[in-house]
């Protein structure tokens, strides 16, 4: 995360979202006094629409104020601004005398504060770049493994051993000269394969990988070892980029890829504590609930805990 | 075979399901002689333990006799007879080489579901819920024991199954409860719970070498069983516990308490039950631990509160205050039986502890959805059941 990265407009967002749980819960409370403060009050509909715009108000101070990065949600605001004038500009064509000067008022004051959240929005969209790193998707995950780090180093730098933990992967095959030919299964069964090569490598510390050719998405890797204090064995640390087209098209990608059942982070996790399992008790341990070992879908759905049919 | 699987809140079924096979080239299939059904047992029948699934067979107190090994298990051969223990623990990884086999780092396949609840997973126990592994339990004919090499331990003939059966679980779990007191001469040490395992921790603490043990229950059978085992009771529905420790101790205070309850404590009095109750029946909180919150504020200044009675998630009201400003030490655990059971064996051999006085009625397995609401209701002085297959 970036250090200049601008908390003001964070705040600013949460002051909104306040705000909205203000009017939210006025409107929800007394939609027949908010009608009439905005002169609407002689249409039969009045009294449900401003409940509703009171529900969409809440839901607004849900996401601003429940979100850890408040700011990129005050579009949902300046979208529902955008209603609000729009519903309030045909109530105005629709009124003469008192009521329609309350509601030209009313609109003034939504107009003033679409100005402020349509300030904040663009505000928030200018600085995620300085938020955001270069790359959507940058994993990394660590386990401490209890072998000799020459051990845990020799068994990764064959990178035919990788299938047996890395649960998404259905083979790779080394083709010589640190090249190797990696096939995936991807979302809807479908297979992927691609050409990697091994960049760095410096035996018992360092291995570092990227796929050079057919890959449809860029990757490159790392792997570090290090000896963990006191004679705990040998901590692995692993860091894998994606080359995701930037901005939203990564974005759209990685939330199809989770619609999907993918989730990277927790998937590099298990393969990691499968390389574990592996290097300390000899093989993937399985459960009658995850028979296939740890696998971060069947996590979601488990097996009942009882022996399955032969 | 048969098993008795757990089907929702309230309802357990003695099913036909597939038998079990090797999974694991560390596995050993056991032909379960007798099995027991456990107080922790009660907390997933009463739905309040997560990620159970329908058709999850229960029980991790069993043993029996080995029918099958897998290739790398040169420790069993078919024919030994075996106790297993609760905690599936591998022997390799940092956690078991330091004893620690219940939070064993590598038993657990569905460790991320743990994480999610706990921060850091413990290790994968039998029958008891897919956040530990979803394993099946041993309330069954036949059941696989992953590790095989490492848990079970080998029985000679010349014990019953009913005095060594208990060696998978509620002996060593009241023997540790004890243990993390550091009882010195002298000790007085309070026991919350006069079930099975509270009744082994009071034996235990009187052979750790505790001047003076305090049971502390509502069912006066089972304060019977503590008060043979040489215990001073106490029904909290007749005494205020905080006073009456407090008068016993002149003042001071046990130095050890042990909470063998855990999560679903009753309070004697109606509205703060019903606080707790409320709560966690409309899952604001998983856990009603009033014994725990009053071990706390019993102990002596300095003591040690030892809890062993299960929990599993997230409580209310824990007194913090009294716990550090008293300089309190909490200590806690799943046991790590396997770490017990060759000394245990060993004291049940010398006739030290006969832990078959527990058992106060036996079934056969197809019988456990009855002994299942007999034991949650406490009809006919339930204390233990045992179960044959």
């Amino acid at each position: 995360m970036s250090e200049e990265y601008d908390r003001t407009t964070d705040r600013l967002a949460c002051a909104l979202g306040w705000a909205s749980l203000g009017l939210g819960a006025v409107q929800l409370a007394a939609p027949d006094a908010v009608s009439r403060i905005s002169g609407v009050d002689d249409s039969a509909g009045a009294r449900s629409a401003v409940s509703l715009v009171g529900a969409r108000e809440l839901f607004h101070a849900g996401v601003l104020l429940g979100s850890r990065e408040p700011a990129p949600w005050v579009w949902t605001r300046v979208a529902g601004d955008a209603l609000d004038l729009m519903l309030l500009g045909r109530s105005l064509a629709d009124r003469t005398g008192w009521r329609r000067q309350r509601v030209a008022a009313v609109m003034a004051a939504v107009a003033g504060i679409t100005v402020v959240d349509l300030y904040t929005a663009v505000r928030a969209n200018r600085s995620r770049g300085t938020r955001r790193m270069e790359h959507p998707m940058d994993l990394h995950a660590a386990i401490t493994i209890n072998r000799p780090r020459k051990k845990v180093y020799r068994h990764w730098r064959d990178v035919e051993n990788l299938p047996r933990f890395m649960a998404h992967l259905e083979s790779v095959e080394t083709t010589g000269d640190g090249h190797s030919h990696w096939k995936v299964k991807g979302p809807l069964k479908r297979t992927v394969e691609w050409e990697a090569e091994i960049v760095e490598d410096h035996p018992d510390e360092l291995i570092s990988w990227r796929s050079t050719k057919g890959a449809l998405v860029g990757n490159r890797g790392f792997v570090h070892f290090s000896d963990a204090p006191g004679g705990r064995g040998t901590e692995v640390r692993v860091k894998l980029i994606y080359d995701l087209p930037g901005g939203k098209v990564g974005e759209v990608g990685m939330a199809l890829a989770r619609l999907l059942g993918e989730h990277p982070e927790q998937q590099i996790r298990d393969d990691l504590r499968r390389f574990k399992q592996v290097m300390e008790t000899g093989e993937v341990v399985r459960s009658e609930g995850s028979p296939e070992g740890t696998l971060t879908s069947r996590q979601v759905r488990q097996r009942p805990a009882q022996p399955a049919m032969r | 075979m048969k098993a008795n699987c757990w089907m929702g809140r309230n309802t357990v079924e003695v099913r036909e399901v597939p038998d079990p096979r090797i999974l694991n080239a560390r596995d050993a299939i056991v032909r379960v002689t007798s099995t027991a059904i456990c107080g922790s047992d009660l907390h997933l029948y009463d739905g309040y333990i997560p990620t159970m699934k329908k058709g999850d067979i229960l029980g991790h107190e069993f043993m029996g006799e080995v029918v099958e090994v897998g290739q790398k298990v040169s420790t069993l051969k078919v024919g030994d007879r075996v106790v297993v223990p609760f905690p599936i623990a591998c022997g390799n990884c940092i956690a078991c080489e330091h004893g620690l086999y219940s939070v064993c780092e590598n038993s657990n396949p569905n460790a991320g579901l743990a994480e999610k609840l706990m921060g850091h997973a413990p290790a994968g126990i039998f029958g008891y819920s897919h956040m530990l592994g979803g394993y099946p339990g041993g309330q069954a004919e036949y059941a696989r024991v992953p590790f095989a090499d490492v848990g079970p331990i080998k029985i000679e003939n010349g014990l019953t199954d009913e005095q060594v059966l208990f060696l998978s679980d509620i002996l060593p779990t009241g023997w540790m409860g004890a243990e993390m007191c550091d009882i010195k001469p002298g000790d007085v040490i309070a026991v919350w719970g006069a079930g099975p395992v509270g009744q082994f921790a009071v034996a235990s603490a009187f052979l750790m070498g505790a001047e003076k043990v305090i049971s502390i229950d509502r069912f006066p059978y089972r304060l019977k069983r503590a008060e043979r085992a040489g215990a001073q009771t106490l029904n909290y529905e007749e005494v205020d516990v905080l006073d009456a420790l407090r008068e016993i101790t002149a003042g001071r205070g046990p130095d050890g308490c042990i909470d063998a309850v855990g999560m679903e404590a009753h309070h004697p009095t109606g509205v703060v039950h019903a606080y707790d109750r409320v709560k966690q029946a409309t899952r604001m909180e998983t856990e009603r631990p009033h014994a725990l919150r009053e071990a706390i504020m019993s102990c002596r200044n300095g003591g040690t509160v030892s809890v062993i009675g299960v929990y599993g998630g997230l409580l209310d009201k824990f007194p913090m205050g009294s716990l550090m400003n008293r300089s309190l030490t909490l200590r806690s655990g799943q046991c790590h039986v396997q770490r017990y059971l060759e000394p245990l064996l060993g004291r049940i051999r010398n006739g030290d502890i006969d832990p078959s006085s527990v058992v106060s009625h036996r079934m056969r397995l197809e019988d456990a959805p009855r002994g299942y609401e007999m034991f949650k209701n406490k009809e006919n002085e339930c204390n233990k059941i045992v179960l044959t297959p």
